[in-house]
């Protein structure tokens, strides 16, 4: 293959790619009445009512902030446990290691659907139903196991001498592993928070079950709001072009270690 | 790598151990328990054995929705893995084309995932949206909401939208971490680009394939929120998958029991299925 037709190939691919969200963003920027009435492939009259309709209205940022407060939570929450557990499987042998391993990803694998019911019983018996660390806590069924496994195929490319040589300088593990090893993951931590976000940012299911008016993610207040006042095309796809704002950010940030990333870690 | 025996490592793990054990065996426990009960109240409920089992495994809605399910996934690994390494294989090797094209490859995958069912139901309506109108005005005549295989088709090219990024992704890290040695050997031995293909890079890139398939097959395996979004499991029962009818089942018609049994059966299957991955991958990382 000509390195020519090679790019020519890409580009029509990612030209597919942005077609869907290129006509999402112009239909954010129509009126509904252009919308239904006639058919271009660019606003006639340019209109940013939709984006001051979301904006001004109190009931659309509170859905932004509270996927974003249980996002964050999440992946802090995820970090925290998952890395000492990555460490340990990387670098140990230890009793039903390998069966422990499976069962943290067969908990990947499960659909979100089976919880469904049994996760909105546990939550409202233990007081936690409608608020945010439900939802954090409920998608740590995926992002632990998730960044568990990411973490330790990221350390376990971190040669083991490093270790040994730390406590025969007499370093204590604790101030081994934030001092010394952390470092040497930076990248592999970033990747897995990267993970984190993105797979509790795109869940809707249990984030709906779980929530009803205070911890409300973004995307429901959407669907619900459409629901409620018919099909209002351009607010629809204003509030469609809003979520995907904060993915996008994301994605810029972490460009440089996108594609280790999503081999996690394994190549 | 050759690890020791360390048995306090238990304590490095325990606090995955409980946090994941909260939210899955817990739940899981509550499952099985609806499973073999048939519930009236809080306080009258039967122990009622395999019956619900018997009527899930008999019901013929999930028969369909299963073969829907297993044609879809199969249709989806079919297109997306040969797909995925064939654009892998066109990214550029270095410069500023490659952060371009990554960021907006990755794009899709940090949709909200109806939020991908909300841009295809506004890109693909044969009112308003860009490919409908399209297709219509070519002399096709397509309209996803009224026509179950516009219905399939769609669904099917979404998911293909929302998710051959990751095969893309996952390859192209497999083939940067080629030494250009190997490059370099197969041009002085003269060797075709088919060959250079067949012999370095897809072995090289065995690892990462099989991640792909596995991640591609789960996913497809319990996707949801778009086709739910988009056809509503339309028109008819359709595009209706796996976690819809249980969805529809548990919340929907409340019928908890055959719900609760019709969990732990779906769970299983994909179980199964991943099991059988994570051998495979286990037994590759011992040969290589």
């Amino acid at each position: 293959m000509g390195s020519r037709r090679r790019y020519i190939f890409l580009g029509l691919w990612l030209v597919f790619l942005m077609l869907p969200i290129y006509w999402l963003v112009m239909m954010s920027l129509k009126t509904n009445q252009e919308i239904l009435s006639t058919f271009s492939l660019w606003p006639q009259n340019l209109t940013v009512d939709n984006y001051i309709k979301i904006f001004t209205d109190p009931t659309w940022y509170p859905g932004y902030i509270n996927s974003t407060l249980y996002v964050l939570m999440n992946v802090v929450i995820s970090l925290t446990v998952a890395l000492p557990a990555a460490y340990a499987f990387s670098r140990y042998n230890f009793l039903g290691d390998k069966h422990l391993f499976f069962w943290l990803l067969t908990n990947i694998m499960a659909p979100p659907a089976v919880f469904l019911l049994p996760f909105f019983e546990l939550y409202q018996s233990v007081g936690l139903y409608d608020t945010h660390i439900a939802v954090a806590l409920a998608h740590t069924l995926f992002t632990v196991p998730l960044a568990v496994w990411i973490l330790e195929g990221f350390m376990s490319g971190v040669p083991k001498e490093i270790d040994e040589t730390a406590y025969l300088d007499g370093y204590s593990w604790p101030r081994f592993f934030i001092t010394i090893f952390l470092p040497l993951i930076r990248s592999g931590v970033g990747v897995t928070a990267f993970f984190c976000f993105m797979f509790s940012w795109v869940e809707l299911l249990l984030a709906r079950t779980l929530t009803s008016t205070e911890a409300k993610p973004i995307a429901v207040t959407m669907t619900r709001t459409v629901s409620a006042s018919g099909l209002d095309w351009g607010l629809l796809a204003t509030a469609g072009v809003l979520t995907l704002v904060p993915g996008a950010l994301v994605i810029w940030f972490v460009r440089k270690h996108i594609a280790r990333g999503f081999a996690l870690g394994r190549v | 790598m050759d690890k020791r025996e360390y048995q306090w490592a238990w304590l490095m793990v325990l606090p995955v151990v409980l946090i994941v054990a909260f939210s899955a065996i817990m739940p899981l426990m509550t499952v099985v328990n609806y499973s073999v009960q048939d519930i009236f109240g809080p306080d009258s409920r039967f122990f009622v054995g395999t019956e619900w089992f018997k009527e899930v495994l008999r019901d013929p809605a999930l028969h369909g929705a299963l073969v829907r399910q297993i044609i879809f996934s199969a249709a989806v690994l079919f297109i997306q893995i040969p797909l995925g390494i064939g654009l892998a294989l066109c990214m550029p090797k270095k410069g500023i084309g490659v952060s371009f094209a990554l960021v907006l490859l990755a794009l899709p995958l940090l949709v909200p995932w109806n939020v991908v069912g909300t841009i295809w139901q506004v890109f693909a309506r044969p009112d308003v949206g860009l490919a409908g109108v399209t297709l219509n005005s070519l002399g096709l005549d397509y309209n996803y909401t009224g026509d179950s295989l516009d219905a399939w088709f769609t669904v099917l090219v979404m998911d293909v939208w929302h998710w051959t990024s990751l095969v893309i992704l996952l390859c192209y890290a497999g083939l940067q971490a080629i030494p250009d040695a190997f490059y370099q050997a197969a041009r002085i031995d003269g060797a075709s680009r088919w060959a250079v293909f067949r012999y370095i890079e897809l072995p090289k890139l065995k690892g990462v394939l099989l991640i792909a398939i596995l991640l591609r097959f789960i996913f497809s395996f319990r996707i949801y929120a778009e086709p739910f979004v988009l056809t509503g499991g339309g028109p008819g029962n359709a595009t209706t998958f796996l976690s819809q009818s249980l969805t529809t089942m548990a919340v929907g018609q409340f019928d908890l029991g055959p719900a609760a049994a019709f969990s732990l059966v779906y769970f299983l299957i994909i179980l199964l299925f991943s099991y059988v991955f994570y051998l495979t991958i286990l037994n590759m990382d011992r040969e290589g």
